[in-house]
């Protein structure tokens, strides 16, 4: 695979649920290391464009590459093998699993069911849950059961939940939603201490939080992509006004 | 404490063993070593619904496919239950006069004591792969388990010239080593036998539902596509469970058989299959040893009632399944570890409920 090829790519693909359009001839490059924020209006098709990348949602048409290969028809357990990790809408941990066994899970480096029989994890799997668990503050947590976590720690445990599976490419949807603001701004930093190693998509309406993590933006509306670019720039953009404010009055 | 705590098993196998052969009379001792023997049924069916989420109504084809063969050992090699031609008498009722083919390997003992659960296991290994990998899960599995229970129960109870159909196998006329299958002296090493094999498959299940094996298992019990999103395909965890479970019914179910004197496709009816559900409930899932209250206690409760009010215990068992719903949610194992007396008066609104917060900042203290 040389430099310039993406590491995963949408081609043209549409989506559509009883003749809904979420997504129409969307396409989209993401190549490896790079930083992006999504936003765009409700319905505009952004966790559905997640959910095609996931294999939860088999396109309509088009074609999902990643490192060259289909991700059509190809199992959710095994798009998240190959390296592609999502985190969902709301912080869906396991609530009667404690912390740490949370993390240790995720973290198991074979994923077969045998592998997880008896053989107890390595040790630098352990290290690194326990590094994870730290960064995010939820060390004093380790024995608690997820289920009594406050809301923001159970966001965090999902985005470390998320880490600690070691996937190349994270997808985070609206990863500081209902958080506080003190809770927001350490999410950017946890958010942002991930770059370099890993490939990042951020979806989120908290424009502060976009603004925050400084990450190019694309502009999703009616599953297409609107427009690309700085935030800045995106948020001067006419075409993106319109579509959050509605049409200029004439 | 702890260590009082490590001794129960111990203590509660020593009174199993020794006292209560010497306390109870014959009789009521092989009431409990039936009681014992379905309590492994109760472990396999927790280990499928109380741990992974698969509330299976279908327990008793393995139940039974165990008590079958173990039976069909016993007629093959009892030679007063033998007719004229050196198989068992009830063939002739039915004008067969050659052995069915699947009969002849059941002459072997070692093949008995191996299909026994093999062939309960891997019936349950077939069925559940075909259901887990097409993604059937909640209710619709439930009703495949309910349907698949049925087939069974027609075929075995339509089919005389194979099974005797619905009269079944008796087996406490046939013979072992010699000695009738119903004697007391018998009976008596029935009971040792499931007293011993209860604990096995006490550490079977515990084996599957601690780790990250049993963790994963929990995942898939509480948000199946989370889990496979963390990059685990739940198809064989469940399949794995499924068959173990369908193994232990099997030994459960021969061990059941034995002790009772007959097997017969009463153990595939539909109402049978939600009884054991039942135990699991009332004793409280998600537990080990809940599964074991569980069993013994409505069981034995049943044998109670039945004797004093013969036709009351349907009813004393439907109050009883809902009044451990709604006030015992997580059984009676669980009341009694979250805070037990306190807990149901309160639901009666006669005791205030606990004033305090879960107890997060005591737990996380003790961490560091």
């Amino acid at each position: 695979m040389s430099m310039s090829e993406p590491l995963l790519e949408l081609n043209d693909v549409s989506v559509s649920f009883d003749g809904f359009y979420a997504l129409t001839d969307l396409s989209l490059k993401l190549y490896k290391g790079e930083l992006k924020s999504i936003i765009g209006p409700n319905g505009a098709g952004k966790t559905t464009f997640l959910d095609v990348i996931t294999g939860k949602v088999r396109p309509t048409k088009g074609t999902v590459t990643f490192k060259g290969h289909s991700l059509l028809g190809v199992s959710e357990q095994r798009i998240s093998r190959q390296g592609i990790g999502r985190k969902f809408q709301t912080p869906r941990v396991f609530d009667n699993l404690t912390v740490l066994r949370n993390l240790e899970l995720a973290a198991s480096p074979l994923k077969n069911a045998f592998s997880l029989l008896g053989s107890s994890l390595p040790q630098s799997a352990k290290d690194e849950v326990h590094r994870i668990m730290n960064y995010v503050g939820l060390t004093p947590f380790a024995t608690v059961k997820a289920g009594s976590l406050s809301h923001g720690q159970k966001q965090w445990l999902a985005i470390a939940s998320l880490v600690a599976q070691a996937p190349e490419v994270l997808l985070l949807d609206e990863p500081v939603a209902g958080l506080t603001d003190e809770e927001t701004l350490r999410t950017a930093e946890l958010i942002k201490s991930l770059a370099g190693d890993h490939t990042v998509v951020v979806i989120e309406h908290d424009m502060e939080f976009i603004r925050d993590l400084g990450f190019d933006v694309t502009v999703l509306h009616q599953g297409q992509v609107l427009t690309e670019g700085p935030l800045d720039k995106v948020k001067a953009d006419p075409r993106v006004i319109e579509v959050y404010l509605g049409p200029p009055e004439q | 404490m702890k260590l009082f705590q490590r001794l129960v098993p111990w203590i509660l196998l020593a009174i199993a063993l020794f006292i209560l052969p010497a306390a109870l009379d014959d009789f009521r001792l092989n009431l409990f070593g039936r009681y014992f023997a379905l309590a492994i049924t109760a472990l396999a069916i927790d280990l499928i619904w109380g741990y992974t989420g698969l509330l299976s109504l279908g327990q008793g084809i393995f139940f039974a496919l165990g008590g079958y063969a173990v039976a069909m050992y016993l007629m093959l090699n009892t030679k007063s239950l033998a007719g004229g031609n050196g198989i068992p008498k009830f063939f002739e009722n039915y004008g067969v006069s050659e052995l069915p083919f699947f009969w002849t390997p059941f002459w072997s003992p070692v093949f008995t004591l191996i299909a026994l659960w093999v062939i309960p296991a891997v019936v349950a290994g077939l069925v559940g792969w075909l259901i887990f990998r097409n993604r059937i899960k909640g209710v619709y599995f439930s009703i495949i388990t309910q349907a698949a229970l049925m087939v069974f129960f027609h075929f075995f109870n339509g089919q005389q010239k194979l099974f005797d159909g619905t009269n079944g196998l008796k087996t406490s006329t046939s013979q072992l080593f010699g000695e009738l299958v119903g004697s007391p002296e018998m009976q008596v090493w029935f009971y040792r036998l499931t007293v011993i094999l209860l604990p096995l498959a006490f550490l079977v299940c515990r084996y599957f539902t601690s780790g990250r094996f049993g963790d994963a298992l929990i995942g898939i019990r509480d948000d199946e596509t989370r889990i496979r999103f963390a990059g685990f395909n739940p198809v064989p965890f469940k399949t794995i469970v499924f068959l173990v479970a369908g193994a232990l019914c099997g030994i459960s179910g021969a061990l059941y058989t034995v002790q009772s004197g007959i097997v017969s496709p009463q153990y595939m009816s539909i109402s049978f299959s939600i009884e054991m559900v039942i135990w699991v409930a009332v004793g409280g899932r998600g537990t080990l040893v809940g599964p074991i209250i569980g069993a013994t206690l409505v069981n034995y409760l049943r044998s109670l009632v039945s004797e004093a009010l013969p036709e009351a215990w349907l009813f004393v068992q439907g109050a009883l399944f809902i009044f451990v719903v709604v006030l015992m949610p997580d059984g009676i194992y669980g009341w009694v570890t979250n805070g037990g007396l306190r807990s149901l008066l309160a639901a009666f609104g006669i005791a205030r409920k606990a004033k305090t917060y879960p107890r997060l900042d005591e737990e996380a203290v003790a961490v560091d």
